[in-house]
């Protein structure tokens, strides 16, 4: 036998190519796929946030408005705050007119995105479930999914055997701490892949001509009389006719530098992933009341998100305690999860509003747009937030579907309560 | 966790407490003066600062009293006054 080894080696690599295969079809890496440009000057529209919705609102200026003259400034990298931390769960079975509007907007987007931006985003409907532990949540639930139909969004009411039928894994058994008693099920429902969102969005707005600045922190927006004019970067001053600030967690901190004080609050929110595990969890599980929901990512890793964090925070952890409490909660579900090991944990930071629901709104300040208060459950939104946004900025109007999001509700008491559809504990 | 260092029991694990969100906001002293606007800044608006600011919280699990509390949002430094 030669001692170099080398026709092993030449074998390995032939196998590993063929192991490797279906990989070698997923898209080019991200560096590769949007343009690197310094900032101009000035532009039409500078949008403050390189997230999913930040570009999302670039991709529909660009796309549907015929506005390209657009900057996204972003702080750090694209797409590397919540869009880079969430759990990918997308439904629409919200509560209210509203709500249920918007959302199933951005599902009936969703069901079509990939092929609009010609990209991969692993859209998988597998299929949301939020269990039921109470009476008052079975109360709530089938109240939701009555307010769901009439309002088109495909939704039925499990009982306890359904949910096992579905998801054979759970544990449905009567003598538990917190019995499932039934769940909400929209089939429509599921995941899909946070990154590829984020970079087929970012993409086809570079190539339709938005510029897209990272590593570009926002330090001050000029306002002059009551219009705003451009805003102050660490990579410079850019002018722009009009501004949006899709900031997320800190939505506050830059609406302050143009003197907007909002109803939002930063608190800490959780998720961890496990090791690698076999194909076990085949639909989306959520659970309100012992705040956890569960999915499988498809490459095997189980997904878990907790409850946020009680207090104000910006550092993009949070406390192990809730973490303990959302893996009990799990492990109750599904005790097949006892031995398997958590990989990682992280934090990102929600901008809570009081009601649970968006603010997607014109402000006090002439040519000034906020899209913000998602908290929770921002990435489902992704496409309707960008949507309803573009639309907002290009014709210094509301859409049909963001009109009841604005900021004027907390003064006139039109709140859009969605804390039951939320489904993670605020 | 965050060790909170109750005024009256001393320093304890975050879970023995209830969180208020921001100190010093005052019930309005003349309630039917108010208008709309001024409801809005009493009902939900309230600071959101990436640093030291205020906060309240109640021993629920000790001695069931209200304190405040200066913690740095980004650090969780307790303490420290802005």
């Amino acid at each position: 036998m030669p001692c170099d080894g080398s026709g092993a080696l030449t074998d390995a690599r032939a196998t590993l190519r063929a192991v490797s295969g279906p990989s070698s079809r997923l898209p080019d890496h991200p560096d590769r796929l949007w343009r690197h440009p310094d900032p101009k000057p000035a532009y039409d529209v500078v949008i403050i946030g390189g997230g999913g919705h930040g570009l999302a609102a670039a991709y529909y200026l660009a796309k549907r408005h015929g506005i390209t003259d657009v900057a996204v400034v972003e702080r750090g990298w694209l797409a590397g705050g919540n869009m880079a931390r969430n759990t990918a769960i997308i439904r629409s079975n919200y509560l209210w007119d509203e709500s249920a509007a918007i959302y199933e907007h951005a599902l009936k987007l969703w069901e079509t995105l990939a092929d609009e931006l010609e990209y991969d985003l692993l859209l998988s409907q597998r299929g949301v479930l939020n269990l039921a532990h109470s009476l008052g949540d079975v109360r709530e639930g089938q109240r939701r999914v009555h307010a769901n139909r009439l309002n088109g969004i495909d939704a039925d009411w499990l009982t306890p055997d359904d949910v096992a039928r579905l998801c054979p894994i759970v544990n449905v058994s009567p003598d538990v701490r917190y019995p499932i008693l039934g769940a909400t099920y929209q089939a429509r429902g599921g995941i899909a892949k946070h990154d590829h969102v984020a970079w087929g969005y970012a993409r086809a707005a570079s190539d339709l001509g938005v510029d897209l600045i990272e590593g570009a922190e926002v330090q001050a927006i000029d306002v002059d009389g009551g219009r705003v004019t451009g805003v102050r970067t660490s990579r410079g001053r850019i002018a722009a006719g009009k501004v949006a600030i899709v900031a997320a967690g800190h939505a506050s901190i830059v609406a302050a530098m143009a003197g907007l004080r909002l109803p939002i609050q930063s608190h800490p929110l959780q998720a961890l992933v496990s090791e690698l595990l076999d194909p076990v969890h085949p639909v989306v599980m959520m659970s309100n009341a012992v705040h956890v929901y569960v999915s499988q990512a498809h490459k095997g890793e189980l997904v878990l998100g907790a409850g946020i964090d009680p207090y104000n925070g910006y550092g993009q952890r949070g406390g192990f305690h809730v973490i303990e409490h959302q893996m009990a909660a799990a492990l109750e579900l599904f005790p097949i999860f006892a031995r398997a090991h958590v990989l990682r944990t992280w934090g990102g930071i929600v901008d809570v509003s009081p009601d649970a629901s968006p603010i997607v709104s014109k402000t006090p300040v002439g040519g000034l747009y906020l899209d913000c208060g998602w908290g929770t459950g921002g990435f489902k939104a992704t496409p309707a937030s960008g949507w309803v946004l573009a639309h907002t900025v290009a014709n210094d109007e509301p859409h049909e579907l963001n009109r009841a999001f604005a900021l004027e509700r907390f003064e006139t008491g039109a709140l859009i309560d969605e804390h039951g559809a939320a489904a993670v504990a605020h | 966790m965050l060790l909170i260092p109750c005024p009256h029991c001393g320093p304890r694990d975050e879970t023995e407490f209830r969180y208020g969100g921001q100190a010093g906001v005052a019930y309005p002293p003349d309630p039917d003066a108010l208008g709309d606007a001024d409801w809005v800044g009493y009902l939900f608006l309230r600071d959101n600062p990436k640093g030291a600011w205020r906060e309240r919280w109640v021993h629920v699990a000790g001695c069931r009293r209200w304190f405040d509390l200066t913690r740095d949002t980004l650090t969780n430094v307790i303490g420290r006054d802005p």
